[in-house]
């Protein structure tokens, strides 16, 4: 019988094991390719829903046409971005989540991979998998509305959007530790987060409207300066000139949350550690 | 065993050079582990007495030589699986301490996970991927290029008996036994130094357990592997195991070779008349049985991992 070799694996590189959990993602959603269309759908129902209330305005005369193809546009942003912040949110949480049940989180978390490499690894994925989600439900949407972007500014949309991302990366580590610490709830937990993100970053109205002490938590969000950006970049033709105090805030959100984020994911892990909670759950 | 010697050292063997010796494969000081019992809504708003914490391990120690099996034996919430997740970095031990190869498996889990793998009683894995998927994964986490876990994966597979062709299926559409098989290659893709089982055959068919037995059997004669393993099956134990520990309520309460446990209770009787049931009954004070018993009253409000 022949003899089975005795590898000694070369020291791997950090992109070497971050694509192991990119393609370990892609493998897993190509499995449940009839979600995703489920998820699309949903998607493009909910962006129509909350979008043709600014027909709605325009109809009944509360706002002017000028203003209606602006509401429309408003409400469409938010909608978009909301699906793409909730998608990478979901994305972490969701996986946690599923290694929990299949008992997988113990293989991984005693894998030779650092945690940085791991997390970001699995953040690259959930960023490109919400941005090609939400660009189908943009271009499903699109032709349901009369809207002008003539004068948007593309590139600093883009700009927005990859600065932004970053702190997406920190956020969606910290929504993955609930379902670590607790399976059966952490998920619904991070709605809860979510929701709460949703109330004070102006997604679908403008933070001004707020009472004063919830305005005061809309700094905090990194959604708050996302859907700024975005819109100033899309309604206005805001420039990235224009635009550098949002993207340097964006910037520093990414530079603090990234690293706060997974300390935390550390203690969490150390804490599940000492407790026992790692064993499979389902 | 063929070590190409042109390639750079792993990052594992770098640790071993630099240690500057042979290490000891495993070494378990004093070990000790604790858990809380739940607390449960008191629905009959009766106060009930605060439960004391359970003890899954009651300062254990042995140590493992190179290319040894060694065997844990004990019954179900024994300690066994306990004890396998502190090794494997996934369980902090209340007190003492773990070495592999000289490496602190608390104070330095990045420098000893190379090192080692595991395979657990229950073969976990992302089920509606195929068997190829994980092993991908999991070959590429211990730093191999992807056609080297595919090569790898069919040559250990095809020694277990399990077919290309099931590679490619999901793991959802294969039996509790191929499942298995899949779990012992993916621990053995990463050529680990110290190999933990806990429990690698307990619900297969006779077959898939002879199988496994066999592969862990020549895998050890042909490499320098070390071996844990767990078991609560006596005849596996002493089929396959150089030594034997017997853990009962979280302590080491015997240990020897299968052949020195059968002299410590032979009284005088032929040594083939006195099976390891007969020793385990006599050094521990009561049959796997009574312990499984016992365990699972004390463990049904107990929290963790036992």
């Amino acid at each position: 019988m022949a003899t089975i070799d005795v590898l000694r694996p070369r020291p791997p590189s950090r992109v070497g094991l971050g694509w192991a959990f990119f393609e370990r993602q892609t493998n897993l959603w190509k499995r449940y390719w009839a979600w995703e269309i489920v998820w699309l759908l949903y998607g493009v129902v909910n962006t129509l829903a909350i979008t043709f209330i600014a027909n709605e305005a325009g109809r009944t005369g509360s706002v002017s046409k000028a203003e209606q193809s602006r509401l429309t546009m408003f409400l469409l942003i938010g909608t978009l971005v909301w699906a793409y912040m909730s998608a990478v949110l979901d994305d972490m949480s969701l996986t946690v989540m599923w290694e929990r049940w299949e008992g997988t989180i113990e293989h991984t978390l005693m894998a030779p991979v650092p945690r940085v490499v791991h997390l970001v690894g699995m953040s690259a994925f959930g960023i490109l998998h919400a941005f090609i989600r939400t660009s189908l439900v943009m271009a499903c949407a699109l032709p349901f509305f009369h809207v002008d972007l003539g004068q948007a500014d593309w590139v600093t949309a883009a700009a927005v959007v990859a600065v932004g991302s970053v702190s997406l990366i920190g956020l969606g580590i910290l929504a993955s530790i609930l379902p670590l610490l607790y399976p059966e709830r952490g998920e619904q937990m991070s709605f809860m987060v979510q929701a709460l993100v949703l109330l004070v970053s102006g997604v679908y109205y403008s933070v001004s409207v707020l009472p004063g002490w919830l305005q005061v938590a809309s700094h905090v969000s990194p959604a708050t300066y996302l859907l700024r950006g975005i819109r100033d970049a899309l309604l206005n033709g805001s420039s990235v000139g224009n635009q550098a105090g949002t993207i340097a805030i964006l910037a520093v959100f990414g530079v603090v949350l990234v690293p706060a984020s997974l300390l935390v994911f550390g203690l969490a892990e150390r804490w599940a550690k000492k407790t026992g909670q790692l064993k499979r759950q389902g | 065993m063929n070590i190409p010697e042109a390639r750079p050292l792993a990052p594992a063997d770098q640790e071993l050079a630099a240690v500057g010796h042979r290490p000891v494969p495993l070494e378990v000081s004093h070990v000790t582990k604790t858990f809380r019992h739940k607390r449960i809504a008191n629905l009959t708003r009766r106060k009930k007495a605060k439960k004391p914490p359970r003890a899954a391990l009651d300062n254990v120690s042995f140590t493992v030589q190179t290319s040894e099996i060694y065997g844990i034996l004990g019954a179900n919430g024994s300690g066994k699986s306990t004890l396998i997740r502190i090794l494997s970095t996934l369980l902090l031990p209340d007190g003492g301490s773990v070495r592999i190869f000289g490496l602190d498996v608390v104070k330095e889990p990045g420098k000893v996970r190379p090192l080692l793998n595991r395979v657990s009683a229950d073969p976990s894995f992302f089920r509606p991927m195929s068997a190829m998927e994980n092993l991908l994964f999991f070959g590429r986490a211990y730093g191999l290029s992807g056609p080297e876990v595919r090569r790898r994966s069919a040559e250990i597979l095809s020694r277990l008996g399990l077919g290309e062709e099931h590679a490619r299926e999901p793991m959802l559409h294969l039996s509790r036994g191929q499942q298995q098989k899949v779990a012992v290659a993916r621990a053995f893709l990463s050529s680990p130094r110290l190999m933990l089982l806990d429990e690698p055959t307990t619900g297969l068919d006779p077959r898939s357990k002879r199988e496994v037995q066999a592969f862990v059997a020549e895998v050890r004669r042909e490499s320098q592997v070390t071996i844990l393993l767990t078991t609560h099956d006596m005849d596996e134990a002493e089929q396959l195991c150089d030594r034997i520990g017997f853990l009962s309520g979280g302590k080491l309460v015997a240990e020897g070779t299968p052949l020195e446990l059968r002299k410590q209770v032979a009284a005088g009787r032929p040594l083939d008349e006195v099976d390891m049931e007969a020793v385990f009954i006599e050094l521990t004070g009561r049959s796997i049985e009574e312990d499984e018993q016992e365990d699972e009253n004390q463990g049904q409000q107990a929290e963790g991992g036992a």
